[in-house]
């Protein structure tokens, strides 16, 4: 099937030009036929790049290695499981990806918006396509996934082993569609400027777009960090690599935008800000994966290192151009149709909080791109690293963290100085509380940590308060229970409770990493067999060393892992038993490498021994040292190669032969490998005790859990447009009465 | 088998995307939604505006109740309120006049 494949993506480029020339024609003579065809020409590309997925994906289940990625990237002994994610761990898969999710996410907002903003929904349907014209490009002459070859091989080279870990399933689908749904927004401004039709419309109907990306990127991100976390070996979430900041840069910026198009939405304000964002994160979006797919900075992602550099900053170039052109070009049409009333309002908080952030995403910017740029003025290249973004981005998080807090307690407009005493006594005071009670504990040496403690209880606090009085609110109504009137309330302003929500998860995420960054113990020890070591009061005792050969299903050597049992004790009491291997990889046959040194040559991975609660994590992972194997490792190599060379080829090609030396180097090598549990040497185990990590994913899945809740659709009042032309039309002499209805309509249970 | 699959997909786009071209005369010109003068997308733009409106009603509502907003300051803004969703009200009903009596 890669011939339908490869013509799919060439029928997909006519397809996607096509539509782009129809859309433009259309809109520009007034034919919506042409328009309509435009849109059809999504939702055929949409089905093309569905069918041309479905054969890549059994192209990998099926291990057909005709086909180039799915040797390169899988192996008959690659679980099914991983097979399906397999192709975008590929540079082909993955822009096959990309252009497959983006075709589907612009079907449906065009479906969506197929009988409104017709004719901004024309540029967008080009600009849509443009990004679809650009990356099934890349796909069918760059990077093409259906290119095969007349001599497949008998075996795969399998999947890069730390991808093989359950996150690798859904973190770059998650950040891809994040990437993709930035787009949608992206386009309709795009149309909206240039048709010059800039009202909330195009804004109300891509605002869910926008959440939506906000909630898949933050999902992205996040699976990501617990990937790292567990799977890389290195003790931490978070390293601030490029990738990761790709990803990061861009939600900073929508998260902006999903708070400002409020102030819009209610006054009219910040049109040029809202528009600059939805640009901005449309561009960031696609620098993100330009960073992801170019290997241009060193990244931790260097399986998804390429050449196709060029193209993604032409295409950067066009964006950032064209959308500063458009801006200025329609400045006037975007002028403020309010002013701000008062500072003590929640519009002044978000503007701050807007601020916040984007000076987030510029310092991040500056420091991930600072490589690029000493480069250009220097010729060296300088990496600074995770210490440069601590001093500006720690600050800036407190503020965020307690603009976080301050937002659901403000009201919109203006505030009395006794309403701001009412709604921030207790939140303050709880505060005040904590870091009371943390500095009476002695814990004083981290003032950064301390400061987020207390912000974060003040965002906690305020926003159970705020839960609180909206239930009280309800109760005073209807009279129904406590937690009845709670759901309910929650359930009919899910916008506003959802984005509470959020933010208390954002408050338990920073108070996770303020702490585990800051009070986190480790250790690097060398230990034998029946020695401990201690860290933070706990003593790690290495119980004993263990070995396993993995062969997969044709008895061909599938890793080799070394680990050990480390039992954990505090003051005597048994606390937990930890197990923690480093795996090792065969790599593929590499001249000038010996038979028994390639069974240890190809990539590594760790699993990580890992206590977790509620207080702490008690993190470790064995790093064991080859070289006390490496002289029998060599003799095993000159054994083998002098086997090899006393046979003649036609010997050498004897199935029996062959099956013969097999089976010898695979008693050789379980031989080495037993050497590390019957003489077992020291080993290297880096130790760590963190406090509150867990309190990081729980964050995380309150913050999906409120993002998901404000997405949900608004049945209520979806009906409350049809009561609302009703009541228009019963009460014409009555000017109150309608907005009562409407109001009524909205807030009373259906 | 390729060339069929491929043969039968190339003529399934052609078709579909095609066939608003191939409807009976098409007359030169955008549908009322995409004409600026028209009030079919004033008219949406009314209603996205007025769901706005009612929705900040709202809110302004429950951060009374909820004890954001004193009795005073929410009696001013619930009225200013009123009167920018009454002024939208009738703004959609003129817009509805006019589409349904143009000229």
């Amino acid at each position: 099937m890669a011939p339908v494949g490869r013509t799919l993506l060439i029928l997909g480029l006519v397809v996607a030009v096509y539509g782009i020339c129809a859309s433009i024609y259309g809109v520009r003579t007034g034919r919506p036929q042409w328009v309509d065809s435009g849109r059809r020409a999504v939702y055929s590309l949409a089905g093309l790049m569905t069918v041309a997925w479905v054969i890549l994906e059994a192209a990998f289940l099926r291990s057909d290695f005709t086909f180039n990625v799915v040797w390169q990237h899988s192996s008959t002994t690659t679980p099914t499981f991983y097979k399906l994610a397999a192709p975008w761990s590929s540079q082909e898969g993955s822009l096959l990806l990309w252009v497959w999710l983006l075709s589907l996410w612009s079907s449906l907002i065009l479906f969506l918006t197929r009988r409104r903003i017709r004719d901004i929904a024309a540029y967008a349907t080009a600009v849509l396509l443009g990004f679809a014209t650009f990356f099934v490009s890349l796909a069918a002459f760059f990077a093409n996934p259906f290119t095969t070859t007349s001599t497949p091989p008998a075996q795969g080279s399998g999947l890069d082993p730390l991808l093989l870990h359950p996150t690798m399933m859904i973190h770059p689908p998650m950040l891809y569609s994040g990437y993709t749904l930035l787009t949608v927004p992206f386009a309709f401004a795009v149309g909206a400027l240039i048709t010059g039709k800039l009202g909330s419309e195009w804004i109300a109907l891509t605002r869910r777009f926008a959440l939506a990306s906000w909630l898949f990127l933050g999902t992205g991100i996040v699976l990501g960090a617990l990937w790292s976390y567990t799977e890389l070996g290195w003790g931490g979430y978070w390293a601030w690599d490029p990738v990761e900041n790709a990803a990061l840069m861009p939600w900073l910026c929508i998260t902006a935008f999903i708070h400002s198009v409020m102030i819009q939405e209610k006054r009219g304000m910040l049109k040029v800000w809202n528009v600059s964002l939805v640009l901005g994160s449309g561009t960031l979006a696609i620098l993100g994966t330009f960073l992801v797919r170019s290997g241009i900075l060193d990244s931790i992602h260097a399986f998804g290192a390429s050449t196709l550099g060029v193209p993604f900053v032409a295409l950067l170039a066009l964006m950032i151009g064209g959308g500063l052109g458009l801006i200025l070009w329609r400045r006037r049409l975007l002028a403020s149709e309010a002013r701000l009333d008062s500072l003590l309002s929640r519009e002044a908080v978000f503007l701050f909080q807007n601020l916040v952030l984007m000076g987030m995403v510029v310092v991040i910017f500056w420091i991930t791109f600072f490589p690029l740029i000493s480069e250009a003025v220097t010729g060296n290249k300088i990496s600074v690293g995770p210490p440069a973004f601590r001093p500006f981005i720690v600050p800036l998080a407190l503020v965020l963290v307690a603009l976080a807090g301050i937002g659901p307690i403000i009201a919109w407009r203006r505030v009395t100085a006794a309403n701001l005493r009412r709604n921030f006594l207790l939140p303050v005071a709880a505060g005040l509380a904590c870091l009371v009670v943390l500095l009476a504990d002695g814990v004083d040496s981290r003032p950064f940590a301390l400061a987020m403690f207390a912000l974060g209880t003040f965002v906690l606090v305020g926003v159970v308060q705020e839960l609180v009085r909206g239930a009280a609110a309800r109760r005073a109504m209807t009279r129904e229970a406590p937690p009845l009137a709670l759901v309910r309330v929650i359930r009919r302003n899910r916008r506003r409770y959802g984005g509470y929500i959020v933010h208390a998860g954002l408050a338990i995420l920073l108070i996770g990493v303020a702490a585990s960054s800051s009070f986190q113990h480790s250790r690097q020890v060398t230990l034998t067999p029946g020695q401990s070591a201690s860290v933070n009061g706990y003593a790690i005792r290495y119980v004993k060393p263990t070995e396993h050969v993995a062969t997969d299903r044709s008895g061909a050597l599938a890793s080799i892992a070394f680990g050990a049992v480390l039992k954990v004790s505090r003051g005597g009491h048994r606390v937990t038993t930890l197990r923690t291997v480093r795996r090792f990889y065969p790599a593929p046959l590499t001249p000038g490498v010996g038979p028994i040194s390639i069974a240890f040559a190809g990539s590594a991975d760790s699993v990580v021994g890992l206590q977790t609660n509620l207080t702490h994590d008690i993190w470790t992972v064995i790093n064991p040292n080859l070289a006390p194997l490496q002289g029998r490792i060599n003799q095993g190599d000159r054994v083998f190669e002098r086997l090899m060379q006393s046979l003649t080829p036609a010997q050498a090609a004897q199935p029996t032969v062959r099956n013969t030396i097999a089976t010898e180097q695979a008693v050789a090598i379980n031989g080495l490998s037993r050497q590390f549990v019957t003489h077992p040497w020291p080993v290297t185990f880096l130790l760590i005790v963190d406090p509150l990590v867990l309190w990081i994913w729980i964050g995380a899945a309150i913050i999906v859990f409120g993002g998901l809740l404000a997405l949900w659709p608004i049945p209520v009042l979806l009906r409350s447009r049809s009561r609302a032309r009703s009541a228009v039309r019963s009460h014409p002499a009555s000017p109150r009465e309608p907005v009562l209805d409407h109001a009524t309509a909205m807030r009373e249970p259906a | 088998m390729d060339l069929v699959v491929i043969m039968v997909l190339l003529g399934l786009v052609v078709v579909f995307v095609s066939a608003p071209l191939r409807r009976v005369a098409p007359s030169v010109g955008l549908p009322p939604e995409m004409t600026t003068g028209d009030p079919e997308p004033e008219l949406r733009e009314l209603e996205t505006a007025r769901d706005a409106k009612l929705r900040e009603l709202r809110d302004a509502e429950l951060d009374h109740r909820t004890g954001k907003l004193s009795d005073q300051d929410y009696q001013a803004l619930d009225a200013s309120l009123r009167a920018e969703a009454i002024e939208i009200l009738r703004s959609m009903d003129q817009a509805r006049d006019h589409a349904e009596h143009p000229g």
